[in-house]
């Protein structure tokens, strides 16, 4: 009994914690929306749009186990979604001068408000969960790789779309002018949601079952797990997030265009995801953020430099050879990642005065690795 | 209670071909209510594929597979393990990244009534049955010794205690017959003598029906009420322990003498 109210107390008391961190959070954006400049903000919003986008990968790769490389996809439905319904109709008129825009979209454009452009993203997100759910169905019925091959051909009929279905996305020239309002409240909001929402499924007995099927699908099947069910909710929902995160990246730099969702997207996701740790979701939204400032920071590399005598040009790209670097020394010497499968939780944070007096290191640091 | 005889589980002229080779030839049996029935046999005998059928990893090529009366044949594994089999493997198959806590749990996943969207908003509906869920595992946990190691990974414990953590999952479903896959392989004989006991044990305090597959003779003969014997997929022998001892036909296929 008295366990029982331990249990139903320290539940309150994180879920307390977690509301004065997401304060704590608020606060802090709001000294940053005034304090800090535009091109500082802009950083801060993308690193945002990374964790949306970064934590929903993690629930279908490190979670349930399933590699899929088609973030970047997903996030293209949910981006284009977002722009057609945002641009304001005279802008519209504007863009299409080649071709005209197909109906509905050329006689409707959603008010550029908060309430509309929250359903804009949500019906983006259910965009990208409909692309997950028809590239689950065949891809789920085999057992083994075809996810990624799937996935990853999914991606590219989409860029193909995206550069030719003119009357829809006007091609290779994209839209411009869509509302700046993925605001950094908008941006940190939904990665404040994505990121409960995928922490509660992975402690249920939904994201249980998950890992279960990543650790043995036979066994999962023999204990009553429905292996296809469970593939499908994790790749469907990652699906949503991915397609909220291109619906959030679009009116963050107002301009959209086949070439913003390649399948480097997918690859800085997954670069993401390794170097936090597959399966770990505190990792990723710690290496998302980082990875977007990192990113920035890097920039310098790709300046024109002068050491000593020698002069090098510039070399755009250069900051993908030192991530891609990075990448592959962390799969020769820390192939778990930064945090493993370790969760950063509140019942963690308490127990360290416990284990600093008994001198004992936390297991699942020492964990040995099992996958091969 | 009905003092007829209630057959647990029915296997009819079971025959699984791969290929040219008849893995299993012509299988029939019919396990009773409460039984404690062996199926033993040399290597590639077909012992584990008769579970695989039953359990629905295979489906069979003829024949049909009854649980309580009802044809099972040719369902998926997961809706197996809902309408009451479960099954241990012959080398471990755990949760390796799982705690053993968490192992059980999985096991109740196909009893969940919550919706998922409770479960992803974490309702007040969703976590009222995670902690039913959580005591329910924890008791059983109880039940077989396994609590002190209830928040230990399950691939880092001890042998013995994987394949006892094991049988906890496999109870967890809540079956009504349950199947073991060699449960004493790589055991010494004290731990096989205690692990005798233990299989007693749970069938009497879980009211189960019990089928296993074994090699350690001295398990096989010490707690099997009935012993089946197949050999290059077809059934040559079945009786009471101290019959099968005897029998020629299990002593030539064991011994590889001439035959009959």
């Amino acid at each position: 009994m008295r366990k029982h109210l331990y249990a139903a107390y320290t539940k309150h008391l994180n879920t307390l914690l977690t509301l004065i961190l997401v304060g704590i959070l608020f606060l802090t954006l709001r000294w940053a929306d005034t304090r800090l400049d535009d091109f500082t903000l802009r950083i801060l919003r993308t690193g945002a749009v990374y964790i949306v986008a970064a934590v929903s990968y993690n629930l279908i790769n490190g979670i349930t186990g399933q590699f899929s490389l088609g973030p970047n996809g997903f996030m293209a439905l949910g981006g284009y979604t977002v722009a057609l319904l945002m641009l304001p109709l005279p802008q519209k008129k504007f863009v299409w001068f080649l071709k005209p825009l197909i109906w509905p979209f050329n006689s409707f454009s959603f008010p550029s408000t908060g309430l509309f452009f929250s359903l804009a993203l949500i019906l983006g997100g259910l965009m990208g969960a409909l692309g997950a759910f028809i590239v689950g169905i065949p891809s789920f019925r085999l057992r083994g790789d075809y996810l990624a091959i799937a996935t990853f051909g999914f991606g590219e009929i989409i860029f193909v779309l995206a550069n030719n279905l003119i009357p829809l996305t006007n091609g290779p020239l994209g839209m411009k002018g869509i509302p700046e309002l993925a605001s950094i409240y908008w941006c940190f909001g939904w990665a404040v949601i994505a990121t409960l929402i995928v922490k509660n499924i992975a402690n249920s007995s939904y994201g249980r079952a998950m890992k279960a099927v990543r650790d043995d699908e036979v066994a999962a099947e023999a204990m009553g797990v429905s292996v296809f069910q469970t593939k499908m909710l994790a790749f469907v929902v990652s699906g949503f997030f991915a397609g909220v995160a291109g619906g959030l990246l679009v009116p963050l730099i107002t301009t959209i265009s086949p070439t913003l969702f390649t399948f480097t997207m997918t690859f800085n996701l997954l670069i993401i995801i390794v170097l936090g740790g597959l399966g770990s979701i505190t990792g990723s939204v710690i290496t998302a953020f980082s990875f977007a400032i990192a990113s920035e920071l890097l920039r310098a590399v790709e300046a024109p430099m002068n050491i000593g005598p020698i002069h090098i040009p510039g070399i755009a790209g250069m900051r993908m050879v030192v991530f891609s670097a990075l990448l592959v020394l962390l799969m020769i010497f820390y192939r778990r990642g930064i945090f493993g499968q370790f969760e950063l939780s509140w019942d963690w944070i308490r127990s360290i005065p416990a284990k600093v007096a008994d001198k004992e290191v936390p297991k699942k640091w020492t964990r040995e690795d099992t996958s091969s | 209670m009905d003092t007829g005889r209630h057959i647990v589980l029915k296997l009819s002229d079971l025959t699984i071909k791969f290929g040219g080779l008849v893995a299993v030839n012509n299988f029939n049996l019919e396990i009773e209510k409460g039984e404690l029935v062996g199926l033993i046999g040399p290597n590639g005998a077909g012992k584990t594929t008769v579970f695989n059928i039953v359990t629905g990893q295979y489906e069979p090529t003829e024949g049909r597979v009854f649980l309580h009366g009802q044809d099972i044949t040719g369902w998926r594994p997961n809706l197996i393990a809902a309408a009451g089999i479960a099954r241990t493997f012959q080398n471990v198959r755990l949760f390796t990244g799982l705690t053993v806590l968490d192992n059980v749990l999985v096991s109740q996943h196909l009893r969940l009534k919550s919706h998922f969207l409770s479960a992803a908003l974490s309702l007040p509906t969703y976590s009222g049955e995670e902690r039913r869920v959580r005591t329910t595992a924890m008791e059983l946990l109880e039940r077989l010794e396994l609590v002190p190691y209830a928040k230990e990974l399950a691939g880092n414990l001890p042998y013995g205690q994987q394949r006892r953590l094991e049988i906890a999952r496999a109870l967890a479903t809540n079956p009504r017959l349950l199947l073991l896959d060699e449960p004493a392989a790589g055991m010494n004989p004290e731990e096989t003598a205690r692990l005798m006991k233990f299989i007693c044990r749970i069938r009497d305090e879980f009211d189960l029906t019990i089928f296993l597959i074994e090699h350690d003779m001295k398990l096989v003969m010490g707690i099997c009420e009935r012993i089946r014997v197949i050999d290059y997929g077809i059934s040559i022998a079945e009786g009471m322990p101290d019959e099968i001892k005897r029998d020629p036909r299990v002593i030539a296929a064991y011994l590889g003498e001439g035959g009959e």
